[in-house]
């Protein structure tokens, strides 16, 4: 029983660590998605969101600071992607694969410039890092100390669920948001500036990548390199339209991907199962779950399509 | 018929004085005038093409004038914008709604406006108005409920609400019963009768005289631009409206030497389908087409010719009926079935489905038939055989700018472009030949030449449909005309009876025997 | 009457020049300030960092250009990205944006593998089998995500994601199994059998100065070639840009655009998983244990971009991206990192992506002063 209960804890505290950098960046994603422009660069702008955090803990020591320097790095990157998209009017799948080149090439490039020709940033001491809560609070590897004394940006993602929840549905930015991704023709007539929302939720969406590739080196990895961010942003994404495309269901889905993490930790450990497969199962479960719940899941209407005022 | 007029003429609301809008050469509003009073329902009655949408895009602000002049309530006005014509009091209810559907009510109609307590959209203070200007004009609005769940006569008052929410004194509905079951018309005529007790003013762009005659003060009619007249509607029959709306000189003639004729090609029978909203557009349509005749089908746009024609080529299911070709039911065949067993088109918008406009000309002539010999041999394209044939035909039918057929389609004049339609599918040479609007956005060279070649295929025993907003053209051409009206085939003309008073008031609704005085 | 007949054929003849020659000055100028731009964004990185542009770039131009050597390296790279390429050009032609070629390469290159490892045969024919493998697993992969399109409604960019790393995490899987993984530790497969490679004799070998000199680029451009027939020469291909061009004449005219997407997705999955193929008994040998995607699939589209989906320009795009990456792997030589080239690169495929914007504002202003 007692094994049972510590290989629990185990479980929450590997689900508790995975979830978070999925959360802000899917987060993100739904401001993107619910704008109606797709943003496949969020695994570029996690990159250098991821970088940037750790290099600025470096120097400034402050991890607060580091973890808001990720997000504006991604917001900017995010920015690059919505003058192309709202403004060009390019294709957005191209423009995000670009980004998925350009930020973690610039990331890379900026590290070997300021760390010697190192493609990973020097590890952050623990006092560099992210705090955590409930320090010292309770026995190291009891099962409350997993469960709880996680990092404070943790608990800060859900508060984020919570926010972002609120614009969405209660604000009226939120309304003209959700509306422009449906119909944008109907707001324009409306007098609503269909390109004015779409770069303010591209940037958004930029910046909370960014928060989301800085809360893994600043928390879980304690230094940045390259193979930190595999496949996150692309899980993020999936979440997103797993979970409806609102904050709460990629809530939801995120937890969902972050426990298949958690369960690679702990069966992935004594061999069980190989870890390889257990990574495998977040995309697997996607696809099934589209093809069973198939036209259940809601695009946003004008979802990938350009928006070409009539003149 | 009993209706309380709430005119009050000693106030005018809308003034528009010599108004001249040109689209380059093309003279859409000819020095129109229009007065509408305060508290009137006013109609603008025309055919399609004829101005009036022109004419209240630029009341709205859509587009600017070339010249003259509009007051509202007597002041003189520049309209910038729609922005600007909201804040006039003018409203536009459009015949394409602009509803986001899984919004409610209540959202759609303060899009824009929301207002706010602190951060928060006050959605209990936007219910409440929504409510209190439902209740007041007889709407019958569930502020709660969500566009995609509500019938398209509901939705209308939405975008009504929309309107009236703005402070809008001045209505101006377009087309608006266009996809209205009767009773929801009869509905929407009452609520149009609480605006104006209330002292708005509505204005109805409009080709329905039914309804002119049930809900409109006054009504002006232009026609091709141009003013023709305004009238009380009382003192006027559907008749002389009609006759007004369509009346001018048939203007070709053409050479059509006399045959009878032969057997059934295509029987449509009691024809059923839905539009892309669900709403039924055909309702059990009958047709029959036969050799070495054009049936020239009548109608204004949007009584169920579009999505007739899309399921006679394969671009469309209907929901039910038959459609009987020589002697198999094909009802929702696909295109290339239809085509096989002897339907080819001229499509009603030749850059959509008529043309891959990024091919040469010669790979446009062979769409229906790269895959058969001559012009492919096992998977192989024979590329001399199709530039020959593609010679040939831009020489026999004169398409100019085509290069021998190795320019790309897209980059020729559209009356060119028309021509390698034509071209092609006189080749083709099927049984049924369908025409959609075969002459629209064509100078009158380009038109002489397409009837020609559609007379031709008549002539040479081939079955002939003809489906043309253009009443002049259907006039000229067809041996027998057929009016389609809300999904049905209304009325049925000899080609050489047919008298254009008499269509005009069988397209717009109205029987034949009203004709008689 | 002769004469009169010469002079036509003169005259056409002329015009088709002219029309060649307009397509690509439009297609081409803008691809080649996309490259200026691209360069001159990673000059100015460069420059920020304190390195002399100038000094690197004629690094990277002297990596590629200076020994034959050299140059054989650059194509060697250059190989599995012309497939790639190939695979998103010929995706794109159709309408459909292939962002899964990087797992349809990941696939195909397991299935050579399992044949190369598995399989006793003797050297032409096993290289055949390696290949037919690869090439089933490619369009198996990408057939997949076209039912999952065509049948469910499932966006295929999304599915395609979705695959490349269910392909990604089964080929860490399947080299770590007891029969394909390395004999005494290490983190890949064991390597290929030598009748399974594509090398080219050790004769031409010295020649060239290096040991995995293969016949792979002569695969892809007789793989480019072939495309290139198919889509100018077929009605197959007459098919395929129907349907990517305008869909809706397409089905006036009669054309089954499903059963067109199911052939041409497959097509386009088994070029991708070519290039797998090719990669692996030509350069690689075996597979390792990745911690990250390779990024093949990805390259391939900025090589497709470049060379505007033409299945020609696909080799030379493909060609100058292998000498980028080859070039660029020299750059830490002098101390730069060789990310340069992948700013570069993102910079070229972004502004590429803008100016077809650029392009169809310029000709509809164009067009609108004509018609005046």
């Amino acid at each position: 029983m007692e094994e049972l209960i510590k290989n629990l804890g185990l479980v929450i505290n590997a689900t508790l660590i995975a979830t978070p950098p999925l959360l802000y960046a899917a987060l993100g994603s739904t401001f993107s998605e619910r704008s109606g422009v797709i943003n496949i660069g969020i695994e570029g702008m996690m990159t250098i969101g991821a970088f940037v955090g750790a290099a600025v803990a470096h120097f400034t020591s402050n991890a607060w600071l580091a973890f808001l320097c990720g997000g504006l790095v991604g917001a900017l990157f995010g920015l690059i992607h919505a003058i192309a998209c709202v403004s060009f009017g390019a294709d957005q799948t191209i423009s995000g694969t670009a980004i998925n080149f350009l930020a973690p090439g610039v990331a890379i490039f900026v590290c070997k410039s300021l760390f010697e020709q190192s493609s990973n940033t020097p590890p952050l001491d623990t006092a560099q890092k992210l705090p955590k809560l409930f320090n010292g609070v309770f026995e190291v590897g009891s099962f409350w100390n997993n469960v709880l004394n996680t990092y404070v940006a943790t608990y800060l993602a859900f508060v984020a669920v919570a926010i972002v929840w609120f614009i969405f549905y209660k604000t009226r930015f939120g309304m003209r948001l959700r509306a422009v991704g449906e119909h944008p023709k109907a707001c324009e007539t409306q007098g609503i500036s269909v390109f004015r929302i779409r770069y303010i939720a591209v940037i958004a969406s930029g910046f909370f990548a960014g928060l989301g590739g800085a809360y893994v080196t600043l928390c879980t990895v304690s230094q940045f390199r390259p193979e930190v961010i595999v496949g996150q942003g692309f899980i993020a994404i999936a979440a997103v339209i797993f979970g409806k495309f609102t904050p709460h269901g990629a809530m939801g889905a995120c937890l969902l991907f972050g426990l298949c993490n958690g369960l690679k930790v702990l069966l992935g450990s004594g061999n069980v199962i190989s870890p390889n497969l257990i990574s495998m199962i977040p995309y697997v479960v996607t696809i099934i779950t589209l093809v069973l719940f198939v036209g259940k899941s809601r695009v946003p209407a004008a979802n990938g399509k350009p928006y070409f005022k009539q003149k | 018929m009993n209706k309380t007029s709430h005119i009050d003429p000693n106030v005018v609301a809308v003034q528009m004085t010599e108004i001249v809008k040109k689209f380059g050469n093309f003279v859409a509003n000819d020095h129109i005038n229009l007065t509408v009073y305060k508290g009137e329902v006013h109609a603008i009655l025309g055919e399609n093409g004829a101005g009036k949408s022109t004419l209240m895009n630029i009341l709205y602000g859509l587009y600017k004038p070339t010249s003259g002049s509009i007051s509202i309530f007597g002041s003189p006005v520049n309209i910038e914008n729609p922005r600007h014509a909201i804040e006039l009091g003018i409203g536009m209810v459009h015949q394409h709604f602009m509803l986001v559907e899984p919004f409610t009510v209540t959202e759609n109609i303060i899009l824009g406006m929301e207002p706010t307590k602190g951060m928060v959209v006050d959605i209990e203070k936007a219910r409440r108005k929504v409510k209190e200007l439902s209740e007041r004009y007889g709407m019958h609005v569930d502020p709660d409920a969500k566009i995609e769940d509500i019938s398209v006569g509901m939705q209308q008052r939405v975008e009504i609400l929309k309107v009236l929410y703005r402070g809008a004194n001045i209505l101006i509905l377009d087309e608006p019963t266009a996809s209205l079951t009767p009773q929801e018309i009869e509905e929407l005529i009452n609520i149009i009768h609480n605006l104006t007790a209330d002292g708005k003013t509505v204005i109805l762009i409009t080709h329905k005289l039914k309804e002119i005659k049930a809900s409109a003060d006054r009504c002006t009619i232009i026609r091709q631009g141009k003013y023709i007249n305004t009238v009380d509607v009382e003192t006027v029959s559907e008749h002389d409206l009609a006759s007004m709306m369509v009346g001018r000189d048939v203007q070709f003639v053409v050479d059509k030497k006399p045959i009878e004729p032969g057997e059934v090609i295509i029987d449509i029978q009691d024809l059923h389908a839905k539009d892309y909203r669900g709403v039924e557009v055909l309702r059990g349509l009958n047709l029959k087409v036969r050799r070495g005749e054009i049936v020239g089908l009548a109608g204004v746009d949007g009584n169920g010719q579009t999505e007739l024609v899309e399921i006679l080529t394969g671009l469309r299911k209907g929901e039910s009926g038959k459609v009987i070709i020589g002697d198999k039911d094909l009802f929702n065949a696909d295109a290339h079935t239809l085509f096989d067993n002897g339907v080819s088109s001229i499509p009603a918008d030749r850059q959509k489905h008529g043309l891959v406009l990024e091919y040469s000309v010669a790979y446009n002539l062979v769409l229906q038939n790269y895959e058969k010999p001559p012009f492919s041999k096992r998977g192989i394209l024979k590329k001399d055989v199709i530039k020959k044939h593609a010679a040939e035909l831009v020489g026999k039918f004169d398409i100019r700018g085509a290069e021998g057929g190795t320019k790309e389609a897209g980059k020729l004049s559209g009356g060119n472009q028309q021509k390698v339609i034509i071209a092609r599918e006189v080749t083709n040479d099927k049984d049924l030949l369908i025409a959609v609007n075969p002459t629209r956005g064509l100078d009158v060279g380009a038109i002489e030449f397409v009837h020609r070649y559609i007379v031709e295929q008549r002539n040479k025993n081939k079955a002939v449909l003809l489906v043309s907003f253009e009443l002049d053209e259907i006039m000229s051409l067809s041996d027998r005309i057929e009016v389609i009206y809300n999904g049905n085939i209304v009325g049925s003309v000899p080609g050489d009876q047919a008298d254009e008073k008499v269509l005009g008031l069988m397209m717009a609704g109205g029987t034949k025997n009203e004709t008689e005085d | 009457m002769k004469q009169k007949i010469n002079h036509n054929n003169m005259a056409s003849q002329n015009i088709i020049k002219n029309k060649v020659q307009g397509l690509i000055y439009q297609n081409a100028l803008y691809t080649i300030i996309a490259i200026f731009f691209g360069f001159l964004v990673g000059g100015i990185f460069l420059w920020s960092a304190g390195f002399s542009p100038l000094e690197a770039y004629a690094k990277l131009f002297s990596s590629v250009f200076s020994r034959p050597k050299y140059l054989v390296w650059s194509v060697i790279y250059a190989t599995p990205l012309v497939f790639t390429g190939l695979s998103v050009a010929f995706s794109y032609k159709m309408g459909v944006f292939n962002i899964g070629a990087e797992g349809q390469f990941v696939v195909g290159s397991l299935a050579a593998l399992c044949v190369g490892i598995l399989v006793d045969a003797p050297p032409v024919l096993h290289v055949l089998l390696c290949m037919l493998a690869a090439i089933a697993a490619g369009m198996a992969w990408s057939f997949l995500v076209a039912v999952l399109r065509v049948r469910f409604g499932i966006n295929e960019v999304l599915s395609f994601i979705m695959f490349n790393w269910i392909a990604f995490y089964l080929s860490n899987y399947v080299i770590n199994t007891e029969i394909i993984h390395k004999v005494g530790g290490g983190e890949a497969s064991k390597d290929i059998r030598e009748s399974a490679r594509i090398l080219l004799p050790q004769s031409v070998q010295n020649i060239f100065k290096s040991d995995k000199a293969n016949y792979g680029i002569l695969l892809a451009i007789i793989a480019a070639v072939g495309i290139w027939f198919i889509l100018t020469k077929t009605t197959f291909g007459y098919r395929v840009q129907a349907v990517g061009l305008n869909p809706h004449a397409a089905k006036y005219g009669g054309i089954n655009s499903n059963k067109t997407m199911y052939i041409a997705m497959s097509l386009s999955g088994a070029l991708a998983a070519l290039g797998g193929a090719v990669q692996l008994m030509g350069n690689s040998m075996r597979i390792s244990q990745f911690a990250g995607q390779e990024g093949f699939g990805f390259q391939g589209i900025t090589v497709a971009l470049i060379a505007s989906s033409h299945p020609i320009g696909c080799i030379f795009s493909g060609l100058f991206y292998g000498a980028m990456k080859y070039g660029g792997s020299k750059l830490n030589l002098i101390d730069a990192p060789t990310e340069v080239v992948d700013i570069i690169m993102g910079t070229i495929v972004l502004f590429i992506a803008i100016s077809h914007v650029f392009r169809y504002l310029i000709t509809r202003r164009l067009k609108n002063k004509e018609d005046k």
